[in-house]
């Protein structure tokens, strides 16, 4: 998940669909984010690189249209709707996320525990 | 260690101003046939006579038994008889004191002559052809006039400098002869009597006619002794003021220490100056205050025979002592666990007294107030009884001598302070206004050891022990102690490190901040 300054960001993404729920009178979605570019990063307690200044997932509120959808906390957002999270503010990843119009996001989501089974089974694939 | 040999009796006199080096030699040579090895290691530094019995002596009065001493003590008792030390000490006393008296001038004395001899010289070479061949002289004008002058003020220059600088009562006598004053009187002496020599041969002898030439003889003469001066003026005060070394002084009793810096001495002039420290800074010398109470040292070392049986028992004493001091210590012993608790109990016991003392000191005060002028006029219904310091001293004592006492004996200060003592300074104390903590600073803490001095100009006896000779420089390393009687201070010497300073440029605008954000918003 650490990136190297000047090289294209590799990652295993798993693809995550959130429904919009409403309720007390906003759309929400169940979940909360820390982190942007204007942000301390050594104090995200979720990432492995200290000085990544990514969005990460803090917070999942249970039974939330997020925890429904697969989201885990901890998860690091690589793009929503289409829009990069990897190189915004904090106020700009909470814009794109809670866009009025829509209804629907689709997140595209990376954890370490998905890159140990991308490698897992390469390592797998090569043994045999 | 090093090989301390008396230096019998004979001590040398610090020259604060110039004496002759042939008048030294003359006496060190007389005396030295006396003393049986040359190279001693251990001289004297006497300051001036000494009291019979000073107030750092050990004194074995009443002991408190709760520390349940059983040793016996051999120490001067009490004001009015003599223990063997100090039998010594008087004997040492009495063939010293007497010539002392006198020696203690002697170098001043042969520094004020050649001073007053070096000044006279001048004066002498302007005079002495006018009075001889008046007549012959040729007839000088305006530029003598003006040598005359200047002459005249450089003399009155000399004179007042030399007054401020070097005649000064010396306040401690050296073991050793001072090697910069000697050198430098030897230089005076030179130069003054190689200008006479010059003058008989040149200006007496063939009766010089030229005025001016001998005016102007004169005139080099005296500026070369300014010159001079300067030179004594750098070497002996102002070379030692720049700091160079450290020295740590540690007090053998009580491991009570301090660090000081000090410039390029020498090694005796190093001692008078840290003596002149010890005696305001370090606290005063109480033997009655121990280290471990003798009741748990002594339960350490009963219990143990040790039988040897191996034929040469010559060689096994240090097997011995070896084993039993193992054998103890192996032995499961709570001597640690005792002396904690007997501190534990005496800072208790302390305070309590301490506490004690403080209230009835204040309670004392608060009968006493000061009447002021106006008052005293004005309230003739209430005739209070006036009273002067003393007697309102005395009147407030009682209630708080008991109190006092006991805290005196608890910290083991009764030694120092005797209830005449105290009563001066209840008196000093109301005299000045003092609030009762004022009064009882000088109780509470120990002091430093110029507080207890009694004033007589008898002097203290030092004696300066070390290895290398006194008149050596500081160096890196060093080690000499300065013994008295009962406890010896230990002086090491370390340079001041070299000082490297850099420099590091900052713009005032480049203090900036950011905050460190860490918001979680909910989505």
């Amino acid at each position: 998940m650490s990136f190297i300054p000047g090289q294209p960001v590799t990652a295993v993404v798993e693809r995550v669909e959130i429904k919009k729920l409403f309720q007390g009178g906003n759309l929400i979605l169940g979940f909360s984010i820390g982190g942007g570019i204007d942000q301390d990063p050594g104090q995200n307690p979720y990432s492995e690189d200290k000085s990544d200044k990514g969005i990460y997932v803090t917070r999942i509120s249970p039974g939330g249209p997020a925890d429904e959808a697969g989201l885990k906390m901890g998860d690091k957002i690589m793009q929503v709707n289409g829009w990069d999270m990897t190189m915004v503010t904090h106020d700009q990843a909470r814009k794109k996320l809670t866009k009025k119009n829509e209804s629907v996001v689709r997140l595209l989501v990376t954890r370490r525990s998905l890159e140990d089974a991308v490698k897992q089974s390469k390592g797998g694939y090569a043994q045999q | 260690m090093d090989n301390e040999s008396q230096y019998s009796g004979y001590s040398y006199k610090s020259s604060h101003s110039r004496s002759s080096r042939k008048h030294r030699e003359r006496r060190h040579r007389s005396k030295s046939r006396d003393s049986s090895s040359r190279a001693d290691k251990s001289v004297t530094i006497q300051t001036p006579g000494e009291p019979l019995l000073d107030a750092e002596s050990t004194r074995g009065d009443e002991r408190d038994d709760n520390w349940g001493e059983t040793t016996t003590v051999v120490t001067g008792t009490s004001e009015h008889s003599i223990s063997n030390e100090d039998l010594t000490r008087v004997s040492k006393d009495l063939e010293e004191s007497i010539p002392l008296e006198c020696k203690r001038f002697v170098g001043p004395a042969l520094g004020g002559c050649l001073s007053f001899f070096a000044l006279l010289t001048p004066l002498a070479f302007l005079i002495l052809p006018q009075v001889l061949w008046r007549d012959a002289l040729e007839p000088c004008g305006t530029p003598c006039e003006g040598l005359y002058v200047s002459l005249a003020f450089k003399l009155l220059v000399l004179l007042i400098s030399s007054w401020a600088l070097f005649l000064r009562p010396p306040r401690a006598a050296l073991p050793r002869f001072f090697v910069f004053r000697c050198l430098l009187m030897v230089l005076v002496f030179l130069f003054v009597a190689s200008y006479w020599l010059f003058y008989g041969v040149r200006v007496l002898e063939p009766r010089e006619r030229d005025y001016r030439g001998i005016v102007e003889y004169a005139a080099s003469l005296v500026d070369a002794l300014l010159f001079i001066q300067y030179l004594a003026l750098v070497l002996l005060e102002v070379r030692h003021l720049q700091p160079a070394f450290c020295l740590k002084v540690v007090r053998t009793t009580d491991g009570a220490s301090k660090f000081y810096n000090v410039g390029h001495l020498s090694v005796q002039r190093a001692a008078v100056w840290v003596l002149d420290r010890y005696y305001s800074d370090f606290p005063v010398y109480n033997p009655a205050v121990l280290n471990l109470p003798k009741s748990i040292l002594s339960k350490k070392m009963t219990g143990f025979k040790v039988y040897s049986l191996d034929e040469n028992t010559a060689n096994n004493s240090t097997g011995q002592s070896r084993a039993m001091i193992a054998a103890a210590a192996r032995r499961r012993d709570n001597s640690h666990n005792e002396y904690y608790y007997e501190e534990a109990e005496m800072d208790r016991r302390i305070r309590k007294r301490k506490a004690r003392l403080v209230v009835a000191v204040e309670e004392a005060f608060t009968h006493i107030k000061r009447l002021h002028e106006d008052e005293a006029a004005s309230s003739p219904k209430h005739p209070k009884e006036v009273m002067d310091p003393r007697e309102a001293a005395q009147a407030i004592f009682a209630p708080m001598a008991r109190a006092m006492q006991k805290y005196l004996r608890t910290t083991r200060q009764q030694a120092f302070h005797s209830m005449e003592s105290i009563l001066t300074h209840l008196q000093f104390c109301i005299t000045h206004n003092m609030t009762p903590k004022a009064f009882l600073e000088r109780y509470l803490s120990p002091g430093p050891t110029m507080q207890y001095q009694q004033q007589n100009g008898r002097g203290r006896q030092w004696t300066l022990v070390s290895e290398e000779p006194v008149t050596s420089a500081l160096r890196q390393g060093l080690v000499f102690s300065l013994r008295r009687l009962d406890f010896s201070l230990v002086v090491t010497v370390t340079p001041l490190p070299f000082l490297r300073l850099g420099e590091e440029f900052i713009d005032p605008k480049s203090h900036k901040f950011v905050i460190r954000l860490q918001s979680e918003t909910s989505v």
